[in-house]
């Protein structure tokens, strides 16, 4: 657990790391996607290739756009997309810079899919079985009756126990020569890959380097600036709350002590602290009522400006509005209702 | 865990450790990587050769690349290669010194796949099991040549009905091992006893100069990552500010357009957080104004 949470922290540290380790474990589930599916080639004339090529082709889509969807930044890059212009401009280089940084970290693990699946075999074998070259591996001459019965005979390859062609060619020397094919491929695929990532993170110092730094400052810059700015309105709307739910408490005070008889003995001094967090609200039957009242009618999300604190408890005079549901709209005509 | 976090912070304390930790990490990913791989000869005249030399040297390459890609200091070297002069002085001397450090890091995982390999032998019997002198062996003595090859290219697959029976197969298998694990062997030494001296004899030559080029070498790299942590600072400093602003600028546009002035009250301690924005429409005009007009990049 302790183990965990240091990797975790570590990789939280900064943005960068965190993307990279969602990219690590998205490799990595990819790999524990493949050995935990259940490969089952159809051994059947057509279907073979369209299975074949299907598993080897559309989960690295999807994880292509998993990655896409996991990674946070995508809505930061939408939203920098399309917004107005106001007066801050916008610099396709960043937005270039984001897109790039996304893409290759997405394209990971679709690469990891196809590099173990290529080394595996079992997916080109399904594919490709009825494309094996008969003549050169084993006796074209036997006396089979059509192309279409060939063709069957050689789509039941991937499924030894049902493999009835052992005079056409053998199982064993079709699937270890469909396989020597797709490790090849599997490692020339891997070797492009590798090839590509080297070429793009070594010539880039080499051209655009001031462009570069200037493109991940400000691609930083925007990310922090988002967080920055929903905090401080998550900051915001807890002042907000605290001071309205504040003032309703008073309000309820005022209003009980507009409505009572006698005035209600002032706390003393010594127990100022705890009195004065009650607010006012000392018995049960006013506690039931403020409940009632915050549950049927809400305060507006409008806070007026803090009452003086009066001497003795009676509404007083001078303060500009005591009842809290006054609505201030002498501003209504400059802000819309939203 | 203790031991753990003690091995991980120990790599963490410089930057040379993280390389050597990388580097041990890839040479461990490589040997894994060999032996979760399926290793299947196709026992075909012209493909063993090309397959057994294949998997003896495309991941080698495969693992060299990675060597570099993951190695940070590559691209500060590249950096500090390609840049323009400016004020500061190129060392020559000190480039040479990463180059050489980035290379003999990088070469450690491709050395140690051929080295396993070589050992396992599975490779070489596999590429050279269709060049074997049959008269050395009993059982491939009255073959045709056309047979022949077809008979010794199946040597790896034990398997085959065609080689199944044949008396000379472990032979054939055994000698190619044998070569296979020498030549595995023979590497590994001269590779130890090439380290040993080179790192035993280095100080008799240059060692000012080596001194000098590591120890700039490491400020370079250190020089990096703080100027990184710097604009990350500053740019969150950057934004703290742009938002206070905004925040300001969109109080004064409230003050400007309210018929009365909030009280300044000495009010709660969540007043000043609120920066005068206390209405459901304020608060819906500032997030509006947020998305529609952000605020220039401009503090001062």
């Amino acid at each position: 657990m302790d183990k965990f949470r240091m990797i975790f922290q570590f990789f939280q540290s900064n943005q960068e790391s965190f993307m990279n380790g969602i990219c690590g474990i998205m490799a990595l589930a990819s790999t524990q996607m493949y050995s935990a599916f259940d490969f089952n080639c159809p051994c059947l004339p057509h279907y073979n290739m369209a299975y074949g090529l299907g598993i080897l082709l559309v989960p690295p889509f999807i994880l292509f756009l998993l990655g896409f969807v996991l990674n946070n930044n995508i809505s930061m890059l939408a939203e920098e997309w399309r917004r107005p212009r106001g007066q801050r401009g916008k610099d396709p280089a960043v937005l270039r810079y984001m897109f790039c940084s996304m893409a290759q970290r997405a394209m990971i693990a679709p690469a990891v899919w196809v590099s173990v699946t290529l080394l595996d075999g079992k997916c080109i074998t399904c594919a490709f079985c009825t494309s094996v070259p008969v003549e050169t591996l084993g006796n074209a001459s036997h006396p089979l009756l059509s192309q279409g019965e060939i063709q069957r005979v050689l789509a039941r390859i991937p499924c030894k126990e049902i493999y009835n062609g052992q005079e056409l060619i053998a199982n064993e020397v079709a699937v270890r020569y469909l396989r020597c094919i797709s490790q090849a491929l599997g490692w020339c695929f891997v070797l492009l890959m590798t090839t590509l990532a080297f070429l793009v993170r070594s010539l880039r110092p080499c051209f655009s380097q001031a462009a570069f730094l200037k493109s991940r400052y400000w691609s930083h810059y925007i990310d922090i600036e988002r967080k920055l700015f929903d905090e401080t309105c998550a900051e915001h709307a807890r002042s907000f709350a605290k001071v309205c739910i504040q003032q309703f408490f008073e309000g309820m005070s005022t209003d009980l002590v507009a409505g009572r008889c006698h005035l209600p003995r002032k706390a003393s001094a010594d127990t100022g602290e705890a009195s004065k967090k009650l607010l006012g609200i000392t018995d049960q039957g006013t506690m039931n009522m403020a409940l009632k009242s915050w549950h049927r009618c809400k305060p507006p999300l409008h806070l007026h400006p803090p009452a003086l604190p009066s001497g003795n408890g009676l509404a007083g005079e001078g303060q500009p509005s005591v009842h809290p549901s006054a609505p201030r709209r002498e501003t209504a005509a400059y802000y819309s209702l939203v | 865990m203790d031991r753990f976090r003690m091995i991980f912070q120990y790599f963490q304390s410089s930057s040379e450790s993280v390389m050597n930790g990388i580097c041990g990490l890839l040479a461990l990913a490589s040997v894994k990587m060999y032996t979760c791989f399926d290793f299947s000869c196709p026992c075909l005249p012209q493909y063993n050769r090309a397959y057994g030399l294949g998997i003896m040297f495309i991941p080698p390459i495969i693992l060299f690349l990675c060597g570099l890609i993951l190695n940070r200091q590559s691209l500060v070297m590249l950096d500090e290669w390609r840049r323009p002069q400016g004020h500061r002085k190129k060392d020559l001397a000190v480039i040479r010194y990463m180059c050489s450090s980035i290379m003999q890091r990088a070469m450690v995982a491709p050395v140690v796949w051929i080295i396993v390999t070589l050992l396992d032998g599975k490779c070489l019997i596999c590429a050279f099991s269709g060049s074997m002198d049959p008269e050395k062996f009993v059982g491939f003595a009255n073959v045709t040549p056309v047979q022949l090859e077809q008979l010794l290219a199946k040597v790896p697959c034990k398997d085959d009905e065609l080689i199944r029976n044949n008396t000379s197969r472990k032979a054939v298998s055994r000698y190619l091992r044998c070569w296979s694990q020498a030549l595995g062997w023979s590497i590994l030494l001269i590779l130890i006893v090439a380290a040993f001296l080179a790192r035993w004899l280095r100080p008799c030559f240059n060692q000012d100069t080596l001194l000098q080029a590591r120890h700039w070498s490491n400020y370079i790299d250190m020089e990096q990552k703080i100027f990184e942590e710097t604009c990350c600072e500053h740019s969150r400093l950057f934004a703290h500010k742009c938002i206070l602003h905004f925040f300001e600028s969109m109080q004064q546009e409230i003050k400007l357009h309210r018929f009365t002035l909030p009280r300044q009250g000495e009010g709660d301690e969540g007043e000043e957080d609120l920066r005068g924005i206390t209405d459901q429409d304020q608060v819906n005009k500032l997030l509006k104004t947020w998305y529609y007009e952000k605020p220039p990049l401009d503090v001062s």
